[in-house]
């Protein structure tokens, strides 16, 4: 919409609607944006549901086209033993390079936040630009090392790699919690006479621990999920996205959807429990004044 | 939430510490992280750059390649590889300006619209979030399935002739796109929340209490207020949408003729081992990011963001 169509358009309104209402004006736009709110949930997830839905078709050679409903597929996972191994290789990469990068990235965090030092800026500087580099740089810069240093690639070089691209998204995440942390809980303790150990495993760990945990899920979704890193860096090794990338082109077994839908429904329900308990202690807190 | 990375950067007023000193345990923390990245992350960009200049090694073996200063790579590279080069752009940029589109009103729905009702909020967070919980070559697989030729949506456009017959929407680039700009919306919608979502709703009321129109507050006063979550959402999808190559791959969305710099990157490095040209060519994508990166920001004024 140009600027003057706009202008006329809100011209006619305020001539035509009651007198005076930017209530009433408010009420209409809320209703249009509610709408479209609605129409754009349900396009993100239909893929989704496509993919949920398809873990209970009947297969015959592949699954396209719709035979009916059946349980076998949730019931013989591991039927297809490749999709439950790429699975468990993905599971034990996650874990490993969530542990590292969490480690690495929270007390990178903690310096960036509360001391001074020399070459802040490259510091910062070198956690921004893994985030902003192409993965397929990343993964072929990573691949062309190993190369070079005659590292045979694996389940081990898949670890590495990931724990490289988590550790900014850890220090940008637990970051903001140390920023908001107040220092004076800590001169607290140490005017109580606490070892240093002490008030940063009784007092600073703690009250950082939210942080740690968000940057932790998240570093475990962005390695369960990853695929261009991990297609340049995992030589034979397959996890559960690249075994995806592989059979796409001969069918994706209905095990894979099977092994997909039960990993977002469990996301799904953890975050929908995590938010109403958060709604029903935020309930309680305002009762209580 | 780290999808507001570009956008948090400025730290909120009051929350930074009194106490900033210098300690030997700085450097304890610090040392362990940034020694891995120097590994991981420097190391690799140096020895690409290295690769990239790299010729065939004299004993023919295909794969083996020796220390050189073949700048001819690059020209070879770019010679041989413009078209996809400039599609990858191209695709980048459309996906990036459709997924803005789509994901700002969203957004203003959810940090705005929803603001008095938290619950609510964070229920629709999770439905924008919810494509990060299920595997993102599934998701673009499923696309494939639903815009084949067998599928629904080909046949229903055929019959209202939309489409021609025998006419396809996967392998075309309007198909990459799409599934370019379904996988980034995500990406583009959150970090504009976060800047909506702290939006001072009396600016609103002020701007409409001086007779400014609906569209004129928009447009001088949400618009510019959000700017830092558009930069950090736009770069967030554009960046890694330049360097995608599942939804342009054969086996997913693209085509023959819709190939992006990522596949070929792939290609090479993978499939035919030819080094120095893959190697060449991130260079040259990441120079280019960089690049497009600095002017896009320095011409929306966020340069405190980075």
């Amino acid at each position: 919409m140009t600027l003057q169509a706009g202008d006329a358009l809100s011209e006619t309104t305020k001539a035509t609607a009651p007198r005076d209402s930017p209530r009433f004006r408010l009420g209409i736009g809320s209703w249009g944006l509610g709408i479209y709110a609605v129409i754009a949930f349900v396009f993100l997830l239909i893929p989704i549901a496509y993919t949920i839905v398809f873990s209970f078709n009947t297969v015959r050679r592949t699954n396209i086209v719709w035979r009916g409903f059946t349980w076998d597929n949730w019931l013989n996972v591991c039927d297809q033993q490749e999709v439950c191994q790429a699975f468990g290789n993905s599971i034990l990469v996650g874990v490993i390079a969530t542990l590292a990068a969490t480690a690495l990235g929270t007390a990178m965090a903690i310096a960036l936040v509360r001391y001074r030092f020399r070459f802040r800026a490259a510091t910062t500087l070198l956690l921004f630009l893994p985030m902003a580099t192409p993965e397929v740089v990343l993964g072929a810069g990573l691949a062309a090392q190993f190369l070079t240093a005659g590292v045979p690639k694996g389940i081990l070089t898949i670890i590495l790699a990931h724990t490289m691209f988590c550790i900014s998204f850890v220090v940008v995440t637990v970051r903001a919690r140390v920023a908001s942390l107040d220092p004076a809980l800590e001169e607290a303790g140490r005017d109580l006479y606490a070892s240093p150990a002490q008030v940063f495993w009784r007092i600073t760990f703690p009250l950082l621990l939210p942080g740690i945990i968000a940057a932790a899920l998240l570093s475990f979704a962005l390695s369960f999920d990853d695929f261009i890193i991990t297609n340049f860096n995992s030589g034979a090794a397959v996890t559960f996205p690249k075994y995806i990338y592989t059979a796409a082109a001969r069918g994706i077994p209905a095990q894979a959807n099977v092994i997909a839908s039960a990993v977002f429904l469990a996301a799904i329900i953890g975050v929908v429990v995590a938010q109403l308990s958060a709604a029903a202690r935020r309930k309680r807190l305002a009762r209580e004044g | 939430m780290a999808f507001g990375a570009f956008a948090t950067s400025t730290p909120t007023p009051g929350a930074e510490p009194a106490i900033r000193r210098r300690s030997p345990i700085a450097l304890f923390l610090l040392l362990p992280g940034a020694l891995y990245l120097g590994l991981f992350f420097l190391v690799p960009l140096v020895s690409l750059i290295i690769t990239s200049f790299e010729r065939p090694s004299d004993i023919g073996l295909p794969g083996v390649y020796d220390y050189a200063f073949q700048w001819q790579n690059y020209v070879d590279a770019v010679q041989q590889y413009w078209p996809h080069i400039v599609r990858s752009f191209g695709f980048a940029a459309l996906a990036t300006v459709l997924a803005l589109i789509f994901g700002y009103p969203l957004a203003y729905f959810i940090g705005v619209k929803l603001r008095r009702y938290p619950l609510w909020q964070a229920l629709a967070l999770t439905l924008v979030i919810a494509p990060f919980f299920i595997s993102f070559l599934l998701r673009t697989l499923a696309w494939k399935q639903i815009l084949s030729d067998e599928g629904p949506i080909v046949g229903a456009l055929q019959a209202l002739t939309i489409l021609p017959p025998g006419s396809h929407i996967t392998g075309t680039p309007g198909a990459v796109i799409f599934g370019l700009t379904y996988n980034f919306i995500p990406f583009m919608t959150l970090p504009i929340y976060t800047s909506l979502e702290r939006l001072d709703l009396r600016y609103v009321e002020a701007g409409g209490d001086l007779y400014a129109s609906p569209a004129t507050v928009f447009r001088k006063i949400t618009i510019p207020l959000s700017m830092p979550g558009i930069v950090s959402g736009t770069l967030l999808t554009f960046i890694p949408a330049s360097g995608d190559y599942i939804n342009a791959s054969r086996d997913f969305l693209g085509g023959t003729d819709t190939q992006m710099i990522g596949n070929v990157i792939e290609t090479n490095f993978l499939n035919l081992e030819n080094y120095p040209i893959a190697a060449s060519l991130s260079i040259v994508l990441m120079i280019v990011i960089l690049i497009l990166v600095t002017i896009y920001v320095r011409r929306s004024g966020t340069e405190d963001l980075l």
